[in-house]
């Protein structure tokens, strides 16, 4: 008599009418837990390789950074007469700081952890950052014992995903040798022509700050004046994309700023 | 001779696809990643291969629940074991094709809305035994595979004067003869193609030619 308590919860739930909403709710929460752990556990396992992807990404680029430098020919001709150092930098001073190993250091988790990040105040935050790393990875490259270039990472926030790249900058710290971005999401066809070589062939040469020391780099609307004193710092607009040309404007100079690479850049100088 | 059957049948549903049956050229399904990822072999035939993996995966998982589906979630369901294998092949092409992964971009994600792979699970997976709804979907998979890796080979052939990456075709601007066909490396050349193809195809096997659903008359039959 007792025969349907005697079967198993698998077997009672197969012989449930499927018309019965108790079925419905049961197969869309079973299958939905199955899925979710399929894809959590394939995420958890392969997030090892994604992250090695990534980081060699960012190694290239810089790689890519270091060819365009003007002369490049000399300096892969002569590989051992550059050398290319990576060091972590204490943002807040511009120290160089050699306790960090800048290989496993990993500056977007550093920047969402409280202990090894800073806030940024709102009247600061001009480029959607929020949170900042303590410390940075910059890459140098020298010749000769001479500093021919320093690579920055930059980000921040454009008009549709947050947009990652690297700024050199020559020896001076002042005039820019290329701006290169690896990773973003913006409108294609539109904002993404922030990652073209064409838009970011127009960077090159680009002065930062001008003799007052007032940060002067941006991205105009519309065309640069090539006769104009501006002309110097801007950047033609990208067009039909206002909100991403003016994210770069705004995360170059918050990164050159008092928050980002001021502090360091400043040292560099004097 | 009793086996003869079931055997001739896995036959039939595994290979009508391929040519009699299609996905592509007879149902004409599947166009958008078709333009998309075939400017070269390479990124055709990883897209061919994530296309077979989670059809195939796809209609044995629900093939092996359609006695458990409640008629009202079914397309739901269906869309969610899709996805997630769809995430997982995509998740796996980062971690071991990244370069790949990277020109495939979004359109490994789209297979989700891929109407070749709701299609098969819907119309054939939810009413067929795991055995024969996996070979359903690798065959329809391999219909879409060979339609993809053809044109994508058109289109790196007269596009980059390459196969697979090596140079077959020496190109003008590297010393050699041949002036690549500029049109081929975007997407309105693979409509040109699949169009073509699907005429040559047509013209081969002819009752695959629809029937006309009327007729524009002419002046004198108007008269």
């Amino acid at each position: 008599m007792s025969d349907g308590s005697k079967k198993g919860w698998l077997q009672r739930f197969a012989e449930m009418p499927n018309e019965r909403p108790a079925k419905a709710l049961l197969v869309a929460f079973g299958v939905s837990l199955v899925c979710a752990v399929i894809v959590s556990v394939a995420a958890v396992l392969l997030e090892p390789l994604h992250r090695a992807n990534k980081e060699r990404d960012r190694q290239q680029r810089i790689a890519e950074i270091v060819e365009r430098l003007p002369g490049s020919e000399e300096l892969l001709g002569a590989a051992e007469a550059a050398k290319i150092t990576t060091e972590m930098v204490e943002l807040a001073t511009g120290n160089l700081v050699r306790s960090i190993d800048p290989a496993s250091y990993d500056q977007r988790a550093a920047a969402s952890d409280p202990a090894q990040s800073v806030a940024i105040p709102k009247e600061y935050d001009i480029a959607g950052v929020k949170r900042r790393a303590k410390f940075a990875p910059v890459t140098f490259v020298e010749r000769q014992g001479q500093v021919e270039l320093i690579i920055l990472p930059v980000h921040g926030a454009g008009y549709a995903s947050t947009i990652y790249g690297f700024l050199a900058l020559r020896g001076d710290g002042n005039t820019v040798v290329a701006l290169s971005i690896f990773e973003h999401a913006e409108t294609p066809g539109l904002g993404a022509e922030v990652a073209s070589k064409d838009w970011l062939g127009k960077w090159p040469g680009k002065r930062v700050r001008d003799d007052s020391g007032a940060i002067r780099i941006g991205v105009i609307k519309g065309r640069v004046e090539p006769g104009s004193p501006s002309a110097a710092y801007q950047v033609d607009g990208i067009s039909g994309a206002t909100r991403t040309s003016d994210g770069v404007t705004k995360f170059l100079r918050f990164w050159l700023g008092e928050y980002g690479f001021g502090p360091f850049l400043e040292r560099i100088r004097s | 001779m009793s086996d003869q059957q079931p055997r001739n049948e896995a036959r039939r549903v595994l290979l009508d696809p391929l040519i009699d049956n299609n996905p592509i050229t007879l149902q004409i399904l599947g166009i958008c990643s078709a333009l998309a990822v075939t400017t070269k072999v390479s990124t055709a035939l990883v897209m061919s291969l994530s296309v077979i993996v989670v059809l195939a995966a796809s209609c044995a998982a629900i093939s092996l629940i359609r006695h458990h589906l409640p008629r009202g979630i079914r397309i739901i369901v269906q869309v969610t074991i899709i996805a997630s294998f769809v995430i997982v092949v995509d998740l796996v092409l980062q971690a071991f094709l990244y370069e790949i992964s990277k020109q495939l971009s979004v359109f490994v994600s789209l297979i989700v809305t891929n109407c070749i792979v709701l299609g098969r699970t819907e119309g054939f997976a939810t009413k067929n035994p795991v055995g024969l709804s996996v070979l359903d979907g690798i065959g329809n998979g391999l219909g879409y595979s060979l339609i993809l890796i053809a044109v994508g080979a058109i289109r790196e052939l007269f596009g980059s004067g390459s196969l697979l990456g090596t140079e077959v075709l020496p190109l003008t601007g590297e010393g050699g003869w041949f002036t690549p066909v500029g049109i081929m490396l975007l997407p309105p050349s693979a409509f040109f193609i699949i169009g073509l193809m699907i005429w040559a195809i047509r013209s081969w096997k002819t009752v695959q030619v629809e029937v006309r659903e009327f007729s524009i008359r002419t002046s004198e039959e108007r008269r």
